[in-house]
């Protein structure tokens, strides 16, 4: 099982440049009676959509980004992981903030999606550069942005690094190298802290009589 | 040993393979399922032809998407009824147990997590909802994850995890008549900001925190997220004992004498040292009121709506206006000359019983200004049977509140309780984002108390005045 492999990227950085953009309105709520994970793009931000200016994403050459560029807790609330899933539907592979919604930056691995962290001169370089149109190369084995003649490094964790250069899902990462060490962590649990083992019986007491029918 | 943070013990407990530099594969004792973030995640794991590892570790139940007037027939919404029935197949596919709408324990994940007994004290729990974290009220880690991540929870019961820097916000000095923990949470949120707690564990602790209920516990930690934070927690007291013995799934006999012994010793070591540490004197504290779109946009209750033109920054100031704009509110404007035509008390925040009969006691006898929307949503049937066993219903109801089913309701726009383009509530719930509550809908976040006042008064008032 795979994902999408990410290594580098050449492309315009969409700037929205707004703080606290939170995951209601990159996703709404109410799109979130979908059942499906593909496809989502065409709800991203659709409050913001359809006004007299258009959205920035809507706008050339912004509307061919993989890069997205913006302010500070940029994904911050709901958990909901469509927020990352419309982004990514809508091309977008990167995104530079100054920081994140911890839930989001989190989901963004699961989908071949690099969340990146910058700040200072360094932020204020990138947003000029996504404003001004010019084409940002993402290089993530070098870790690093770079722009026109500037190279500008980033941080990331060396396991997260890893999973979205080789497109590794992590059910089978975990499995694969883990499968012996959760079984030895479910029998020492049983013995040190046996009341934090649910028993299928207890929920007997729970059941209602439709379940039992 | 070195001393340790509370936070420090519970993960270590439950960390599977150490993969160096603060990773570690962390496992699950517990999860909460819900019907918005898991048919994606059950998808993936069918998918790739895996099976549950645990049945027995998660517990399944619909409330974001369900009607709370509910009359046996199928939802209006098909889409919603499509999810929660797509909710109930999966899980009956995977031998999970699922709490139906129809029963008696059914209500919102994080109200009828500790009402089982599930919530324990010293686990790791998770759910594809980021209030996960009221569960941390318990002194366990309990943090909201995304779909990806249940699924990887349904496959290997664990995830992987960087620890979190830990945090504590020391609360001294007890809370004044008409002041809640909600009034303290909103404050500290506007004191430190939405951004204040990312990458923290925040460890709640002091004299206010011994003093408050495991209900009043629970609101203060489901509210972290909105600080940016993805755990809080309390230390486990005889409250979180007296309040988990002989719940439903809680431990039973020798094993309950067992695990009290060892969750009254679960508490950050005296010398422990946390990577960031405040306080924060809450005895004379005053209630509080969001006016704009996320929750650091808070007010005591006699401020006004701030002037952007006293903003340097630029983006702040634009975002203001903004945040103004989508709030139809005038600089200057004191925050309780605000009309509101909509009052929701409900949620996961302060859907439990305590909220109600908090709310309650402020509406006895009182009646609704005319004109106001007003209901009352019980976080849970457990909540809903205990108020009208107390004759809340009754209460509510003569001031004029619909008295509905459990369910997320009006906290999230995604079922039939919503605000339209330019309603304004005064709402409970945590979150004052631009449509959380319905597209253009505006939020006002206050506490139980509050918003009872508010519905009396026809406007954002100051319930010290009720009561």
């Amino acid at each position: 099982m795979t994902m999408e492999k990410l290594i580098e990227l050449k492309s315009v950085a969409a700037p929205l440049m707004e703080d606290a953009i939170d995951t209601d309105v990159i996703f709404p709520a109410r799109f979130l009676l979908l059942l499906e994970r593909d496809g989502l793009g065409r709800y991203a931000f659709n409050e913001r959509r359809g006004g007299s200016e258009p959205f920035i994403l809507d706008q050339p050459p912004y509307d061919k980004a993989q890069i997205l560029v913006t302010g500070e807790t940029f994904g911050t609330g709901s958990s909901r992981e469509q927020a990352v899933w419309a982004l990514a539907d809508l091309g977008i592979r990167c995104v530079i903030a100054r920081s994140f919604g911890e839930i989001f930056y989190s989901n963004c691995f699961k989908n071949g999606v690099l969340p990146i962290r910058l700040r200072g001169d360094e932020m204020a370089h990138i947003e000029t550069a996504a404003e001004a149109g010019e084409e940002i190369t993402i290089d993530l084995p070098a870790q690093e942005i770079r722009v026109a003649d500037t190279t500008i490094a980033f941080d990331l964790d060396a396991n997260r690094k890893r999973a979205l250069m080789a497109g590794l899902d992590e059910i089978c990462t975990i499995l694969s190298d883990d499968a012996d060490a959760i079984a030895a962590y479910e029998k020492r649990r049983a013995s040190e802290t046996p009341w934090l083992v649910l028993a299928p019986e207890q929920f007997g007491q729970i059941k209602t009589e439709e379940d039992a029918a | 040993m070195s001393p340790r943070t509370l936070y420090q013990k519970i993960w270590d407990r439950h960390v599977v393979t150490d993969y160096g530099n603060d990773e570690a594969l962390l496992y699950v004792d517990r999860h909460l399922v819900q019907e918005v973030s898991s048919p994606q995640a059950f998808a993936t794991i069918e998918k790739q032809g895996r099976k549950v590892r645990r049945p027995e570790a998660h517990v399944a139940v619909a409330d974001h998407a369900v009607p709370t007037k509910r009359d046996g027939r199928r939802f209006a919404d098909e889409l919603a009824q499509a999810q929660v029935d797509r909710l109930k197949q999966n899980a009956k596919r995977h031998d999970i147990t699922y709490l139906p709408m129809e029963g008696d324990r059914h209500g919102i994940v994080h109200v009828i997590g500790p009402e089982l007994g599930f919530t324990l004290p010293g686990s790791v729990l998770v759910c594809g909802d980021s209030h996960t974290s009221t569960h941390g009220a318990f002194g366990c880690i309990a943090f909201g994850i995304g779909a990806s991540e249940c699924a990887t929870v349904f496959a290997a019961q664990s995830l992987r995890q960087r620890r979190q820097k830990t945090m504590r916000v020391n609360l001294e000095g007890g809370l004044p008549d008409g002041v809640t923990v909600k009034d303290v949470i909103l404050a500290l949120i506007a004191k430190i900001g939405t951004g204040g707690g990312v990458g923290y564990a925040i460890e709640y602790a002091g004299s206010t925190v011994r003093g408050l209920s495991m209900e009043s516990r629970m609101t203060l930690c489901n509210m972290s997220i909105e600080a940016g934070s993805r755990v809080g927690m309390v230390a486990p007291d005889e409250k979180t004992i007296a309040y988990l013995k002989d719940r439903p799934l809680a431990p039973k006999a020798e094993l309950w004498d067992a695990a009290v012994a060892d969750w009254m010793s679960l508490r950050s070591d005296e010398d422990a040292v946390f990577d960031h540490e405040i306080t924060f004197d809450t005895s004379a504290l005053v209630p509080q009121v969001s006016w704009g779109t996320t929750p650091e946009h808070t007010l005591p209750i006699d401020g006004v709506v701030p002037d952007p033109a006293d903003i340097r920054d630029d983006g702040k100031r634009e975002k203001m206006h903004r945040t103004l704009d989508y709030m139809g509110l005038t600089p200057g404007t004191r925050l309780s000359a605000i009309a509101v035509d909509t009052v929701f008390i409900g949620s996961c925040t302060n859907g439990r019983i305590e909220d109600l009969r908090a709310a309650a006691k402020v509406l006895a006898g009182r009646k609704a200004a005319p004109g106001i929307r007003a209901i009352a949503v019980p976080g849970s049937a457990t909540v809903k049977a205990i108020a009208e066993a107390e004759g809340l219903d009754r209460v509510f109801r003569e001031a004029g509140f619909e008295w509905r089913d459990a369910g997320c309701s009006m906290c999230v726009g995604m079922n039939d309780d919503r605000l339209s383009k330019g309603e304004r509530s005064a709402s409970t719930s945590n979150r004052n984002f631009e449509g959380r509550q319905g597209i253009g809908g505006r939020t006002h976040l206050m506490s139980p108390q509050m918003a009872a006042a508010a519905a009396l008064a026809g406007h954002i008032t100051d319930v010290r005045k009720y009561l």
